[in-house]
């Protein structure tokens, strides 16, 4: 008798997180880098594809709320060298914008949602480039410290270089990984699954469909900054082209590569990602069109992804899509 | 006030044409009520104003005699109110008990529960359970509702529209489509739930056969106006109807 398949999983799960923890040990600091940025992209795919695999909303915005992390954890990175402060402060600051703005957003759906999304998005763009004050313009804020982690009373951890620093982006990618894994499987996740798959049932099901919305759109908000807040000590340095509109591509481009229906998808995305882009960057400058040669095979290929396929090849029973899809009239 | 649903004067238009006209229209408890008329007569429009998919141009609405007029649906199911859709409406991804299982947890107010797995809803799955179990579809109970065959995603329809426990629940066709074996099946099912659960069924039906066999009182549309309202014995009968609607098949 074989080891029962969920348990392969949590044994495998299990060995990737010992790995990722030993990793500093064997890794020079180019792979440690990158290996924080695919984190980074993670966590900020999952928060997308909470929108648009589990409630049905394509954003094109999401790169303005990643940038408001990454900005506001900048700011008090220089004004209080607190690392803690910088990320529940950059965190908590896109968490507000996301919500006033979709306030207004889920009023929408489909592509008129897409579009407002993409234009809220550019405005973000637009205030990190023009308002020189605050943001320094195209200059960006610099120097941006590896300031302690310190949580009064309870601890102070340095984590001013590479090593010590990953850690950090570990450990907070890991727990808004299992955050995120609990919401989908909760009511919550149940509940906007629901109004994915057609708003007027849910409606007539009794659930006030735009509040729920505003709820998934506020949650990836929150993800998006968590990403970018991770960034800005990582980077040291942050400058608007991190809220433009073709940022805002990258966690579509994860999620599409990695699968949209797979709760791992936009993590394998991520990882994929940054491997393509690492080998094709050696050979060519025009590595974004490769990367969007082939993701167009992905979608017209594997419409599921690359972690659908693996899911279907190696667990056959347990399917990522339904045998029969259906057109909402 | 023994009704359940008052339309008093309500209108609706869409640009020139005038969906619903001036309709009075008294819905009481326990009487199960067909609305029937030739197509573009009204029908699935006095269903959407009753439940709140539009808001009329005119008139008042009333559940269990408060003004529900510009409530939204999701409150005027939490009040009680409910329905199928003519054209199938489940969630196809979803499965079939994670279909009935959104409305039972909306109407326990679990839907926000963000950090526990919906697994342990314990209380309200037993609940989706006996549901799947009343309309048969307990053993299909982890299928995706989108691979269901059509026959038993009209049955999952009507699961899904009794899940909140609705004290009256609009049925929009629910025999469109259906086999006569599982149109008999459907029936069965109404009957029952009428029986058992005292839901009050208000049935939007072309089939005749079904109109007569079920309701104990019909209404009759055309143009968007009430041309007569009775128990089936008078409908049969009455010329007027069989002159606009009925004709041809009753006299066949």
């Amino acid at each position: 008798m074989g080891v029962r398949p969920s348990r392969r999983l949590a044994v495998f799960l299990a060995v990737l997180v010992a790995s990722l923890f030993l990793f500093p040990l064997v890794a020079r600091s180019y792979s440690l880098y990158l290996a924080m940025q695919i984190l980074i992209l993670s966590v900020f795919s999952l928060g997308f594809n909470l929108l648009f695999g589990y409630a049905g909303l394509l954003s094109f915005g999401q790169a303005g709320f990643f940038a408001v992390g990454a900005y506001g954890c900048a700011k008090i990175l220089l004004a209080v060298p607190n690392l803690f402060l910088g990320l529940v402060g950059g965190i908590v600051a896109a968490g507000i914008v996301a919500f006033l703005l979709g306030i207004l957003c889920v009023r929408h759906t489909r592509i008129y949602f897409s579009m407002l999304t993409l234009a809220f998005g550019m405005m973000i763009f637009s205030i990190a480039l023009k308002w020189r004050d605050f943001t320094g313009g195209d200059d960006g804020l610099v120097g941006i410290p590896r300031a302690p982690l310190e949580i009064p009373g309870l601890l102070t951890i340095s984590v001013a270089n590479l090593e010590q620093y990953y850690y950090v982006v570990l450990v907070v990618s890991l727990l808004s990984v299992l955050g995120m894994y609990r919401l989908v499987h909760s009511p919550l996740g149940l509940t906007l699954q629901a109004i994915r798959d057609s708003e007027s049932r849910a409606e007539f099901a009794g659930v006030p469909v735009r509040n729920y919305r505003l709820v998934a759109f506020t949650i990836a908000g929150l993800y998006a900054g968590v990403a970018g807040a991770l960034l800005a000590p990582l980077e040291n340095t942050i400058t608007p082209p991190i809220a433009h509109w073709s940022a805002s591509a990258e966690p579509v481009m994860a999620t599409l590569l990695g699968g949209i229906h797979v709760f791992g998808g936009p993590i394998v995305g991520a990882f994929l990602f940054f491997m393509i882009k690492d080998i094709i960057v050696r050979f060519t400058q025009y590595w974004l069109i490769w990367l969007g040669a082939i993701v167009v095979i992905l979608v017209m290929g594997f419409r599921g992804g690359v972690l659908s396929i693996l899911v279907e090849r190696l667990m056959p029973w347990r399917p990522t899509r339904p045998m029969v899809t259906r057109r909402k009239a | 006030m023994s009704d359940l649903l008052r339309l008093e004067g309500v209108s609706k238009r869409f640009g020139e044409f005038v969906a619903v006209n001036d309709v009075t229209l008294f819905i009481p408890a326990g009487r199960l009520t067909a609305i029937i008329g030739p197509n573009g007569a009204g029908k699935t429009t006095i269903i959407n104003l009753a439940t709140g998919a539009f808001a009329p141009d005119a008139g008042i609405i009333r559940f269990k005699g408060d003004p529900v007029t510009h409530l939204s649906t999701h409150d005027r199911v939490r009040r009680g109110l409910s329905r199928s859709f003519q054209i199938m409406n489940i969630f196809p991804r979803l499965t079939v008990l994670q279909n009935v299982l959104l409305p039972v947890l909306c109407r326990r107010g679990r839907t926000g529960v963000a950090l526990t797995p919906v697994e342990g809803e314990r209380e309200a799955v037993a609940e989706v359970e006996r549901i799947l179990g009343e309309i048969g579809l307990l053993d299909q109970r982890d299928a995706p509702a989108g691979a269901l065959s059509h026959g038993d995603q009209r049955l999952l329809e009507l699961g899904i529209a009794i899940a909140p426990g609705p004290e009256l629940c609009f049925l929009d066709e629910p025999s469109a489509g259906l086999t006569p074996v599982e149109r008999a099946t459907v029936l069965e099912l109404i009957r029952k739930l009428f029986a058992e659960r005292r839901t009050t069924f208000v049935i939007v039906e072309h089939d005749m056969d079904v109109v007569f066999s079920l309701s104990d009182w019909i209404v009759v549309m055309n143009r968007g106006r009430v041309l007569a309202e009775g128990p089936p014995a008078e409908i049969r009968e009455n010329r007027e109807v069989r002159e606009v609607y009925l004709g041809e098949e009753l006299t066949a």
